[in-house]
């Protein structure tokens, strides 16, 4: 019997069909204007894709509207681990998805949108494989399949054993009141571990192209041969500077800023006023990445590094780093630099030198 | 009795020939042979020996070599079932190769090819005349087509031509005394052009599509191209088949800097007699003999990147190169003029069957034969674009009135998969069950779902009717039967293959020696 944890956040979704771009805090206004719960539906889609192993499979989750009904329904065997509260809410999402890492579940499926998935990232870390089934108003984080057929789908590869490797992706999360005003505030959030998704070919002409932690390995690699001696060395939030920290064997704030120098750590999640302290009388370099699914390279996921800090380490000493497969998902498009101030950003724009790989790079244009 | 209706276009009882056909090793029964060699008489074995006493000791076996053994009939049908669950180029229509040209190669020029298989390139001069002729004229011809000054055809491949343009680029700059370190080429050209260079050494930086055009965006260009730049290195048109009319420039500015610019032209067939290396300014230019010139693609075989040069270039060109003295055909290791060249990317002067067929090709047609050729290709291939285009969920991207693609186009069937979850890779896979190829995009995709393809002059109206009629009953299919197209090939010589191995080389078993180690009980 294999044992896996379902996650539903029944409010998820409620306010986009109503108009509302977004469900935090406005479940009663939602549910005023006639919004109909959708997110067990989508849940039940993609379990109707587990239903062929359904006889060797155990669904643990919450009561009711958190799972338990949804997964009953179709004939599975369940496990109730968590009875919510009368409106099941964010509090809810995290105390069950630490009940099902206690249950020792091999992965949690869970249906919501970007606030939940940012709930099951505070509640369990990148502990555990997960995948999320699309059902909220904004889905930002790529941790969530196309459709809730294809988490369902996914979900059925990764169990019988068709699907291995496992990809860190992004989980993001938008500021849903500037939302409401046309305003895309993307966060990062954190990462959540999915089971990746690799397209059968069959007759192609080239080899397989680098998995993304071989290609961030050779990026550290390059990045850590050519760092020069008595400078500091900024290095910034995301998964492919962290392979950085992780070459040089030094602990790593993974949504944060980490100050080195001579391939020592300085200090851990440094910011602000503290880095200007630090590096006083040191030169200063910047290693960071592309972070949220906008292509920003600035102003999203490193507001640590605030327009003082920016300008003493200038353009000329900023080390941008990112795998093909990442400038890849973002078609050629240019990154975006959102610092706070105008005059800075007309600065920094231009043409940046994009570590891709050992000996290998890729001109991306930034304003 | 009824007449049977064949009017469909579209083949749906193809099925691909399919065996459980054993390895040879599998074959091998101890003291199994192919030929029984006789033993040498008594006067040719007082007069050799053995033929194995005269060789030192270190080189001698100790053991047998471990060699199928397997008679003549046995290996000739394990050949022949193997030959026949192949998708070649003459069991399919040959236009879901985009950016590997797969024309038609005639059979008469195979057939002349095969006379090549008594000679030696050891052989005396004086008695290889003929072949040394086809070779020192396709030169000329080639000079001709590119603008360029002289051509050698020692590589074996297009990839290995990029790797002797690199090598070329490396030994002028260290003959300056220049230490240039970066080569520059875009993410639609081939990937060889950013590997054969690294693999000389040189850092690369790849210049991204602009999202709009889909060309190189010339103001990066101007950006990274400095004093450092060895070459640039690109194709034109690229993977997307549109041609970039602004390459000139980055020419120019390529060479204000000093640097050298590298055409790579495997895919020639946009621009026979319509644009040439030399007008665009290049230094340096190739051509796949087995793509653009009808010499059938080896699939790892014999294959040939004739790779042409400037005047200043020419004595960094591989020896030897053939001559002609006015009265013989001559080989020249380039002594007498101080012409020592890069080290050989191959051995000899390149592989002569391939150039022999390049060489007929050529002739056959003449010089508006190949410009037909271009123009035929360019009308398929926007006939092709028609056709592709009106299937409901496919699309491409940089349609934005003036790109007009050359000869051959990246489609996208994003549309089909947003609405059904059916992939690219898997339309791939259904094809086959077609008889058809039809292929995606090199890694990363830069475009979702992507489709390249390649018509060239090759097919008639009729052929590419059939093509495309084969792809919109497969897209048909995702929207009607997505899974049958999800767990394509039903048809094929091999279902889906489990490629989970592929990631680890700690899995891979590329010897039979390896796959005995590994996975042997």
């Amino acid at each position: 019997m294999t044992k896996i944890g379902l996650i539903v956040n029944p409010i998820a979704g409620l306010g986009g069909s109503v108009g509302l771009k977004g469900t935090d805090g406005m479940v009663e206004e939602a549910l005023r204007r006639g919004a109909e719960p959708l997110s067990n539906a989508r849940a039940a889609a993609a379990l109707q894709e587990l239903l062929p192993l359904r006889d060797t499979l155990l669904i643990c989750t919450g009561a009711d509207q958190q799972g338990g009904s949804c997964a009953g329904s179709l004939g599975f065997r369940t496990r109730i681990l968590h009875e919510a509260s009368e409106r099941s809410g964010a509090a809810d999402t995290r105390a069950l998805a630490k009940k099902l890492i206690e249950e020792d579940v091999c992965m949690i499926l869970f249906a919501g949108g970007d606030g939940t998935a940012a709930d099951i990232y505070e509640a369990i870390g990148e502990k555990q494989p997960v995948l999320g089934i699309p059902a909220g108003v904004k889905i930002y984080s790529p941790v969530y399949a196309a459709t809730p057929k294809a988490a369902g789908e996914l979900a059925r590869s990764y169990l019988t054993g068709a699907l291995t490797s496992l990809l860190e992706a992004e989980v993001l999360d938008i500021d849903e009141e500037l939302y409401r005003q046309d305003l895309v505030d993307v966060q990062l959030r954190g990462y959540l571990t999915i089971p990746q998704e690799k397209r059968l070919m069959q007759g192609r002409k080239t080899p397989s192209p680098l998995s993304e932690a071989a290609a961030a390995h050779a990026i550290a690699g390059m990045v850590i041969r050519d760092m020069a001696p008595d400078t500091c060395y900024l290095i910034g939030a995301g998964t492919t500077t962290r392979r950085i920290m992780e070459r040089l064997e030094l602990p790593n704030t993974l949504i944060g800023v980490d100050l080195i120098c001579n391939g020592k750590l300085v200090e851990s999640d440094v910011y602000g006023d503290r880095i200007l302290e630090l590096t006083e009388g040191w030169p200063l370099k910047l290693v960071f990445t592309v972070t949220g699914g906008q292509g920003f390279l600035l102003g999203r996921g490193n507001q640590q590094l605030t327009p003082n800090v920016l300008k003493k380490i200038g353009k000329e000493n900023m080390i941008v780093v990112a795998t093909q497969k990442k400038l890849a998902s973002l078609g050629g498009q240019t990154l975006r630099l959102d610092t706070g101030l105008e005059e800075l950003d007309q600065q920094l724009a231009g043409y940046y030198r994009v570590i891709t790989g050992r000996d290998q790079y890729v001109v991306a244009k930034a304003e | 009795m009824k007449r049977i209706d064949r009017s469909s276009k579209v083949r749906t009882h193809f099925h691909q020939a399919k065996w459980d056909e054993p390895i040879i090793f599998e074959l091998s029964t101890p003291g199994e042979r192919g030929v029984s060699v006789p033993k040498a008489g008594q006067a040719v074995a007082s007069a050799v020996g053995d033929g194995v006493s005269d060789l030192p000791p270190a080189l001698r076996r100790r053991e047998r070599p471990a060699l199928p053994e397997v008679s003549q009939n046995r290996l000739l049908r394990h050949y022949m079932r193997l030959s026949q669950m192949t998708l070649g180029a003459d069991v399919n229509i040959e236009i879901g190769q985009g950016t590997c040209t797969m024309k038609y190669s005639p059979k008469v020029n195979e057939q002349l090819a095969k006379k090549l298989w008594e000679m030696h390139p050891l052989q005396d001069e004086d008695t290889v005349q003929g072949i040394l002729q086809v070779f020192y004229e396709t030169d000329q011809y080639m000079r001709e087509i590119s603008g360029l000054d002289k051509f050698t055809f020692q590589p074996g491949g297009g990839s290995q031509a990029i790797f002797l343009m690199a090598s070329l680029v490396r030994a002028y700059f260290e003959s300056r005394g220049e230490a240039r370190n970066e080569v520059i080429t875009t993410l639609y050209s081939h990937p060889s052009d950013a590997a054969a260079p690294a693999v000389t050494g040189y850092k690369i930086v790849y210049l991204q599509p602009d999202p709009q055009t889909g060309l190189p965006d010339p103001e990066a260009f101007k950006a990274v191209c400095t004093e450092k730049t060895a070459a640039f290195m690109v194709a034109n048109p690229e993977d997307t088949g549109l041609y970039n009319g602004q390459i000139g420039e980055l020419v120019k500015h390529a060479h204000s800097v000093g640097a050298l610019c590298c055409y790579d032209q495997a895919n020639g067939n946009a621009v026979l007699g319509v644009a040439r290396a030399k007008e665009a300014g290049f230094d340096m230019c190739h051509f796949n003999l087995h793509k653009t010139f009808s010499s059938p693609h080896g699939c790892s075989g014999p294959a040939c990147g004739a790779t042409g040069v400037v005047e200043k270039l020419i004595p960094f060109l591989p020896v030897p190169s053939v001559e002609y003295d006015g009265k013989k055909y001559y080989l020249d290791d380039g002594a007498a003029d101080k012409r020592y060249g890069v080290a050989k990317v191959r051995e000899f002067m390149g592989v002569a069957p391939v150039v022999l067929k390049a060489y007929c090709w050529i002739r056959m047609l003449g010089p508006n034969g190949l410009w037909q050729a271009t123009k035929t290709a360019v009308l398929n291939n926007n006939y092709l674009v028609k056709r592709m285009m009106s299937i409901p969920g496919i699309s491409a991207y940089y349609e934005n009135g003036n790109n007009q693609r050359v000869e051959q186009c990246r489609y996208t069937m994003e549309q089909v998969a947003k609405d059904t979850g059916v992939t690219s890779g898997d339309v791939q896979r259904r094809m086959m069950d077609f008889g058809m190829h039809f292929w995606t995009s090199h890694h990363p995709y830069y475009l979702p779902e992507p489709i390249t393809l390649e018509p060239t002059e090759s097919p008639s109206k009729k052929d590419i009717d059939e093509y495309a009629d084969t792809v919109a009953y497969v897209i048909k299919e995702c929207y009607e039967d997505p899974e049958t197209v999800k767990t394509a090939p039903h048809r094929s010589t091999i279902h889906q293959v489990d490629e989970r191995w592929m990631d680890d080389p700690e899995g891979w078993a590329i010897t039979w020696k390896l796959y005995n180690r590994k996975y042997n009980d």
